[in-house]
């Protein structure tokens, strides 16, 4: 006889992860976080490669 | 695969360090790409970067919080963490196998033929947790000075991707910077030393013991969307996987494992009988021709 195939479902807490981080994500964009971030990019940061 | 895997790594790699024009300017790129978070490990004060490192983003958010929170503003790494949430939620750690700058020169210097390989105990897997939640997070978080700014911990006193892509291309391009060398940098420099020392006689020792992105992702292995699964009933347990594997893993005993780069050497170079399979969100992407007890794929009469 034949095996049936599993039925395979996603279930719903697999996408929780990922609208929790989402939520992150965007909570930080409205907050200009993004721009805090390239202000700190543009400059070298001499501490955290062991000079100065 | 492995060579379409390779590929992608460099090309990953060219496009996080792009800024060319660095010889002439003596400095870091100041354009707006550095608003987005590299998924990988890449320092971003190295002169060629064009992205953020998303590690020291963060610490860079969390030691100032206290100032940031004072002058209204809520900045504690929701973007940073958001990010990298976000890819390590869809894709889990393959980014270590397939986008990190600083893994594609660790396995660059394992291919150097050099002394017996090793590997490494499983014990010291758990220094990378320990880094990411106490060197990124906690330190910077709460040892502060007297004005309530903490120190990014992790950049400061043990990343050898910053000495090595950031560093020291800056003592050569600045050379005035050399006066200010001290013990901070011979201690960046000696762990820098100690790690590619390391690559050359073990596959990838900074992601097994030490990185705390791979940390990260590797905790959102288990849930992400885009998997390696072991399919049960074609397994023979043969270990053929644990030979090939760059983290030193034999996966049909630790499918979903923290561990795993995905990186699908097990599954292309070594597994004979369809036990692996890369699925996204459950469902099989691959339609592997071989099956249980033939050695090579079946070909069509």
């Amino acid at each position: 006889m034949k095996k049936k195939p599993e039925k395979r479902r996603i279930h719903w807490l697999t996408f929780l992860p990922l609208l929790i981080f989402l939520a992150l994500f965007l909570f930080g964009v409205n907050v200009q976080e993004p721009q805090r971030v390239l202000e700190q990019a543009w400059n070298i940061c001499l501490d955290c490669i062991g000079i100065g | 695969m492995e060579s379409i895997r390779k590929l992608i790594q460099v090309i990953a790699t060219f496009l996080t360090n792009s800024y060319f024009l660095f010889p002439q300017t003596k400095n870091i790129y100041q354009g707006p790409l550095k608003i987005i978070c590299s998924p990988g490990l890449n320092c971003y004060s190295c002169p060629a970067s064009t992205t953020s490192c998303p590690i020291g983003a963060i610490q860079q958010l969390l030691l100032g919080v206290r100032f940031s929170f004072e002058t209204g503003s809520y900045y504690f790494g929701s973007y940073v963490v958001g990010s990298i949430g976000l890819i390590g939620t869809l894709s889990g750690r393959i980014t270590c196998a397939w986008l990190c700058p600083f893994g594609l020169i660790q396995e660059l210097l394992y291919k150097i033929p050099f002394g017996k390989k090793r590997q490494i105990p499983y014990f010291f897997r758990y220094g990378k947790y320990f880094m990411l939640i106490v060197f990124v997070f906690l330190f910077p978080l709460l040892l502060t000075n007297d004005w309530g700014m903490g120190k990014p911990w992790f950049c400061k006193y043990v990343c050898p991707a910053g000495t090595l892509e950031a560093g020291i291309p800056m003592l050569l391009l600045q050379p005035d910077l050399r006066a200010t060398l001290g013990i901070l940098f011979y201690n960046k420099l000696f762990w820098m030393i100690l790690f590619l020392g390391w690559s050359v006689v073990t596959s990838r020792p900074f992601c097994k013991t030490t990185c705390p992105l791979g940390a990260f992702y590797g905790i959102l292995n288990k849930i992400s969307f885009i998997k390696l699964e072991l399919v049960e009933d074609n397994c023979t347990k043969c270990g053929a996987c644990a030979k090939v594997c760059p983290m030193g893993i034999q996966f049909n005993e630790v499918a979903g494992s923290p561990e795993c780069i995905m990186c699908m050497r097990c599954m292309n170079e070594a597994c004979q009988f369809a036990a692996i399979q890369v699925t996204l969100g459950g469902f099989p992407l691959t339609a592997n021709q071989r099956l249980p007890g033939k050695e090579k794929p079946l070909i069509p009469e």
